[in-house]
């Protein structure tokens, strides 16, 4: 299996959720998948890297954002960590609950898992990891030969 | 590419035509601003044409809401026309599409508004 693997160090900037958003462009289209995937895998590390720099490191300038891109044969795993305070799954509320859908902010984890095939919260005491991977589909290059 | 925002008035609406991205940042403010100044204005009427608009985030959906709320609470009306196949996807899937009044035609989305 072959993996190509790039990180980057960010600081907690609004500049980083646009240079995570262009690098997500940049990789997924280099990784063949086409224009309406690649915007989905765009927006969900651009709204991953809004989560990381708003609420996990809060504009922190000691924080820290590291953003990973990981090409599988089969997939493009991307890994965002902040050093925030921990974000916790279990309440992260429904944007979708009629109580909630006038809400002007909670919808980016409910856009990110639209959006990705696996979507994995990692909460820890010095911050949170989220993973989220894209299957790749219909690549000729990722086809497998049928067994003989 | 950032968000532009101009304005013309047609039969007593006001259309706000906007451009670009609104995701957070500038393009969120920029809408923000633009509301909260045509309602201190008076201008309660109001239709945005999302036509050139070609990417939107999540912030970008939250101040869409809180333009149609903040009109709705001033005794005004917020319409919004001419969506892309993005933003009518992320209108679909945040189940916002049916609480926006959403028009795709200027003439009839203007004649729609409360005389």
């Amino acid at each position: 299996m072959s993996a190509d693997r790039v990180s980057y160090t960010l600081d907690s900037t609004l500049e980083t959720v646009n240079n995570a958003e262009e690098t997500a462009t940049r990789m997924a289209t280099e990784a063949g998948f086409d224009d309406e995937e690649v915007m989905k895998i765009s927006m969900a590390v651009r709204e991953a890297a809004v989560n990381a720099v708003l609420h996990g490191n809060a504009y922190d300038p000691s924080k820290k954002v590291t953003l990973a891109f990981e090409r599988t044969d089969d997939d493009l795993v991307i890994v965002i960590r902040d050093q925030g305070k921990g974000l916790d799954p279990e309440k992260i509320p429904d944007p979708l609950a009629p109580d909630n859908l006038m809400k002007t902010s909670g919808r980016g984890i409910f856009l990110i898992r639209s959006f990705m095939d696996v979507v994995e919260i990692h909460p820890s005491q010095t911050g949170t990891e989220l993973k989220m991977i894209k299957h790749v589909h219909g690549n000729p290059a990722d086809s497998k030969e049928a067994p003989q | 590419m950032s968000m532009k925002s101009s304005t013309r008035q047609v039969d007593g609406v006001t259309i706000v035509d906007l451009s670009g991205r609104i995701t957070l940042g500038e393009g969120s403010v920029v809408l923000r601003d633009t509301v909260r100044d045509l309602l201190s204005k008076g201008q309660k009427k109001i239709l945005l044409n999302l036509g050139d608009v070609n990417y939107i985030d999540s912030s970008g959906i939250g101040e869409l809401v809180s333009a149609f709320t903040t009109a709705k609470n001033q005794g005004g009306e917020l319409k919004l026309l001419n969506l892309t196949k993005k933003v009518h996807d992320l209108l679909q899937i945040t189940k916002l599409y049916t609480v926006f009044d959403v028009k795709d035609d200027e003439t009839a989305a203007v004649k729609s508004f409360s005389s």
